[in-house]
C-alpha cells in the first residue's frame, strides 16, 4: 500500500496512468467486437519485421518524441517554446536532399556515401544554426521565446521550399530509406529515439548539466550570481532544440525518401509542446522529467492509433483527440490533484477517527 | 529628448513611406485607365501556392500560355495556401486595373465582397481547379469534374473485375484532405458505384494527400484487415506512394502481379511511369493544363461572346493492362489508355 502511494506521487505517475488508459479504450473495443484482449498488443513477425499496433505506437510516435527532448530543455531552462521546430524540420529534410540531390533536381535514382554523408551532416549542422538563431534571440538578446521563434516558424519552411526550387524532391533509394524504415527487424525510428533519449540522459545525469538547467529555469538572476552563465544555457537548450529537430526532420524525410517541405513536421511543434505537458512538466520552467515528455510523445501517436483501430471516421477524429486531451491535462490539472489528496487525507482521518473510536 | 528626437524622425519616415505608397499607386493606376485594347492583355492570376507537383505543372501551365509572345502580360502570385494572402493579391489586381483576374480559391467561401467589387470595376474572373460556393458572381470556372473521376474508377474496376474474374471487392479509400472537394468527389463517385455492385468499403480514413499520411493509413490498415481487402484506392498519388511502402514493409504484394489492386488519382508522370511497370493498377488523371481553356474563354470575351459558366477540362484514364479498352461513364464511352513507353513520353507533366 505504501510503496504505491509512493509511486503515486510520482511525477511519472500520472502520465503512465494516461497513456495505459488510452490503450485500455482498445481492449474494450477489441472484447466488445468479439476479438481477444490482447489484439491490440499483439505482436508479430511478418516479412522480417515486427508488426503490430504497439510497434506503429512507437515507430510513428518518433518525431514526437525526439522533438520532446529538446523541447523539454528550451521548456525547462527559458520558461518558453521553441514553436519552430517543425518548420526547422521541413528546412533540415529539405537542405539534406537538395544537398545529395543537387539543387533544382527533382529527382535521383542513386546516392554515393559521400553524398548521403554530406547531407546528413549539413542538416545537422543547419539544424544547429536554426537552434542557435533561436538561442541567440531568446538568451542573448533576451527576446521572448514566442515571438523570437516565431520568425524561424514562419521563415524555414519557406528557405526550405527555396532550397528545394518549389519542388518536392524525391531520393528513392533504398539507402535513404534507412533512417526511416526498418534495421534488424525494428523501426529505425525507434532506434533513434533509444540513441538520442541514452545520449541526453547521461549528458544530463554524469554532468552537472541538467541542475544547471533546472536552476536556470528556477531563478535565472539566482544561478547567474551562484556563478552559472545563464545566458550560455540557455543558448545551449535551444541548440539542442534545433539538432533534435534537424535529427527529426531526417526521420520524416527519410520514411517517405523524399523531402515535401510543405508537410514534413507541419503542426508538428504542436504535438511537442503537448508532450512536454503532457508528460508532467510546467510549462513555466524549472524541474523537468525527460521519461515524461517521452511517455507524453507517445500518449499522443497512441491516441492516433487508437483512432485507427476504432475506425472513427476522419471528420471527427480531431474531436475526439481534443476530447482525450482535454481529460488528460484535466487529470493533472494542479486543482484536481489537490481535490484527489485532500478526499485522500479525508479518508485518512476518518479511519483514524474510526480507529479511535 | 532623444524620445522625442526618436518619436519624430519616426514619424517622418511613415509620412514619406505613406507618401512613397501613394505614388506607386498612381503610377500604376494610370496605364491600367487607357484601356486595354492595345497592347498586352493584362491577366492576374492568384495561384494557391506550390505544396504539390500538380500545383507546379499548374503554374507552369498558366506562365507558358499567358507569355508575351501569346499577347498577354501575367501578374503571377503565389499565395502559400493563405486566403487572407490571396484576398489581398485580388484586391491589389483590381488596384492595377488588370483585364482579367484567374483565382484558384484557397477556401471556397468568404469571396462575395471581393468578387463585387471586380464586378464594380467590371473584371471578368475566372476561377479555375477549386470552387467557390457561396458567389456566382464570376465570369467562369474551369476545372476537374472529380466526381467524374470516382465514377470512371468504379466502372474500370468493375469492368476489370469481371475481365479477371473476382467477384468479390472489399475495398480499401485512403482519402484525401477532409473537405476538400477533389476527398469529397472522389469519394461520392466510387462509392456510387460500390454501392450499386454490392461491394463492401472496409474503411476509408483521410490521408491528407500526402505521402506519409498515405503510409500511416495504410500500416494501420494491414493491421486491421490483414488478408481482407483486395483493392486499396488512393486519393492521390503521393498517398499511393506511402501506401506501397507501407504494403512492402507487411509483405502484401499489390499491382499487376500482386493479390491487391491499387487505384491512384492525379496521374502525374513518375506515377503513370508506375503504372507502366505495373505498380499501380490504374491512375485516374487530374488535369492541372486549367491554362488553355481559360485562354479560350478569354478569346470568347474578347470578342463579346458568352462562355459557358462551367467548363470541364479534358481527362484521361491510364491501365497497366489492355483487358479494359473503353469503360462507359456517366452513358458516355471513355477510353482507357493502356500505358506504354510512348505514352509516357508523351505526357507533358
Amino acid at each position: 500500500m505504501t510503496t504505491l502511494k509512493k509511486f503515486s506521487r510520482q511525477q511519472l505517475f500520472l502520465p503512465i496512468v494516461c497513456v495505459l488508459l488510452v490503450l485500455a479504450v482498445n481492449i474494450v473495443y477489441d472484447v466488445a467486437n468479439g476479438d481477444v484482449f490482447y489484439n491490440f498488443f499483439k505482436i508479430s513477425m511478418t516479412n522480417g519485421i515486427f508488426q503490430g499496433r504497439l510497434v506503429n505506437i512507437l515507430n510513428r510516435g518518433s518525431e514526437v518524441a525526439i522533438l520532446a527532448i529538446g523541447m523539454t530543455l528550451v521548456v525547462s531552462a527559458s520558461a518558453g517554446t521553441d514553436i519552430s521546430v517543425g518548420s526547422v524540420m521541413s528546412l533540415c529534410a529539405s537542405f539534406c536532399c537538395m544537398l545529395i540531390a543537387g539543387f533544382g533536381v527533382s529527382s535521383v535514382d542513386s546516392v554515393t556515401p559521400a553524398s548521403l554523408a554530406l547531407g546528413f551532416a549539413g542538416a545537422i549542422l543547419m539544424g544547429c544554426l536554426c537552434g542557435a538563431f533561436n538561442g541567440a534571440l531568446v538568451s542573448y538578446l533576451g527576446i521572448q521565446p514566442m515571438v523570437a521563434t516565431l520568425i524561424l516558424w514562419s521563415a524555414a519552411r519557406a528557405i526550405g521550399l527555396l532550397l528545394c526550387n518549389n519542388l518536392i524532391v524525391y531520393v528513392r533509394v533504398p539507402e535513404y530509406g534507412v533512417l526511416g524504415g526498418y534495421l534488424f527487424g525494428i523501426p529505425t525510428p525507434l532506434i533513434v529515439v533509444i540513441v538520442c533519449v541514452l545520449i541526453t540522459t547521461l549528458l544530463l545525469k554524469y554532468t552537472a548539466l541538467g541542475l544547471y538547467i533546472q536552476s536556470v529555469g528556477i531563478n535565472k538572476r539566482a544561478s547567474r550570481i551562484a556563478g552559472l552563465n545563464s545566458k550560455r544555457i540557455i543558448f545551449l537548450c535551444y541548440l539542442v532544440c534545433g539538432l533534435c529537430a534537424a535529427i527529426a526532420g531526417l526521420v520524416a524525410s527519410s520514411r517517405i525518401t523524399s523531402a515535401d517541405s510543405n508537410n514534413i513536421g507541419l503542426n508538428m511543434e504542436l504535438d511537442a509542446i503537448l508532450a512536454v505537458a503532457l508528460g508532467g512538466n510546467a510549462l513555466s520552467g524549472g524541474k523537468f522529467n525527460l521519461a515524461g515528455s517521452i511517455i507524453g510523445a507517445y500518449t499522443i501517436q497512441a491516441i492516433t492509433t487508437t483512432m485507427y483501430n476504432l475506425g472513427v471516421s476522419t471528420e471527427v477524429t480531431p474531436v475526439f483527440k481534443a476530447v482525450v486531451v482535454i481529460i488528460i491535462v484535466a487529470i493533472q490539472a494542479p486543482p484536481v490533484k489537490a481535490w484527489f489528496n485532500k478526499r485522500s487525507a479525508a479518508k485518512a482521518a476518518a479511519k483514524k477517527e474510526v480507529a479511535k473510536v | 529628448m532623444k524620445k522625442k528626437l526618436l518619436a519624430l524622425s519616426l514619424s517622418l519616415a511613415m509620412a514619406f513611406s505613406l507618401a512613397a505608397c501613394g505614388g506607386n499607386g498612381g503610377n500604376t493606376d494610370t496605364p491600367a485607365g487607357d484601356g486595354p485594347d492595345d497592347g498586352p492583355i493584362q491577366v492576374g492570376f492568384a495561384q494557391v501556392g506550390h505544396e504539390s507537383d500538380w500545383r507546379t505543372a499548374s503554374t507552369k501551365s498558366a506562365q507558358d500560355v499567358f507569355s508575351e509572345e501569346n499577347g498577354y502580360e501575367l501578374s503571377f502570385v503565389d499565395c502559400d495556401n493563405d486566403s487572407a494572402v490571396q484576398l489581398d493579391a485580388v484586391r491589389n489586381f483590381i488596384q492595377q486595373g488588370m483585364d482579367y483576374i484567374i483565382i484558384d480559391p484557397i477556401v471556397d467561401t468568404g469571396w462575395d465582397a471581393v468578387l463585387t467589387e471586380c464586378e464594380d470595376a467590371g473584371i471578368p474572373v475566372i476561377i479555375i481547379d477549386r470552387t467557390i460556393t457561396d458567389s456566382d458572381k464570376y465570369t467562369a470556372w474551369v476545372g476537374s469534374d472529380f466526381k467524374v473521376e470516382g465514377l470512371a474508377c468504379g466502372e474500370w474496376l468493375k469492368a476489370f473485375a469481371a475481365d479477371k474474374g473476382i467477384e468479390e471487392i472489399n475495398a480499401l479509400v485512403i482519402e484525401g484532405s477532409t473537405g476538400a472537394s477533389a476527398t469529397i468527389g472522389r469519394t461520392d463517385g466510387f462509392k456510387e458505384i460500390a454501392d450499386r455492385e454490392g461491394w463492401t468499403i472496409l474503411d476509408s480514413q483521410s490521408g491528407d494527400f500526402t505521402e506519409a499520411g498515405g503510409q500511416e493509413v495504410m500500416e494501420s490498415y494491414c493491421q486491421s484487415y490483414k488478408g481482407q481487402f483486395n483493392v486499396v484506392i488512393c486519393q492521390n498519388d503521393n498517398e499511393a506512394a506511402g501506401a506501397m511502402t507501407a504494403m512492402d514493409a507487411a509483405g502484401v504484394s499489390y499491382g499487376v502481379d500482386g493479390d491487391v489492386i491499387l487505384v491512384s488519382f492525379d496521374a502525374n508522370k513518375p506515377y503513370v511511369q508506375l503504372v507502366m511497370e505495373g505498380k499501380i493498377n490504374a491512375n485516374f488523371e487530374c488535369n492541372p493544363m486549367a491554362a488553355p481553356m481559360v485562354d479560350e474563354i478569354i478569346k470568347q470575351l474578347e470578342n463579346d461572346e458568352t462562355p459557358e459558366k462551367e467548363v470541364y477540362v479534358t481527362e484521361s484514364w491510364f491501365a497497366a493492362e489492355d483487358n479494359v479498352k473503353t469503360i462507359t461513364v456517366n452513358g458516355e464511352e471513355q477510353e482507357m489508355v493502356h500505358v506504354t513507353q510512348e505514352v509516357l513520353d508523351a505526357r507533358p507533366y
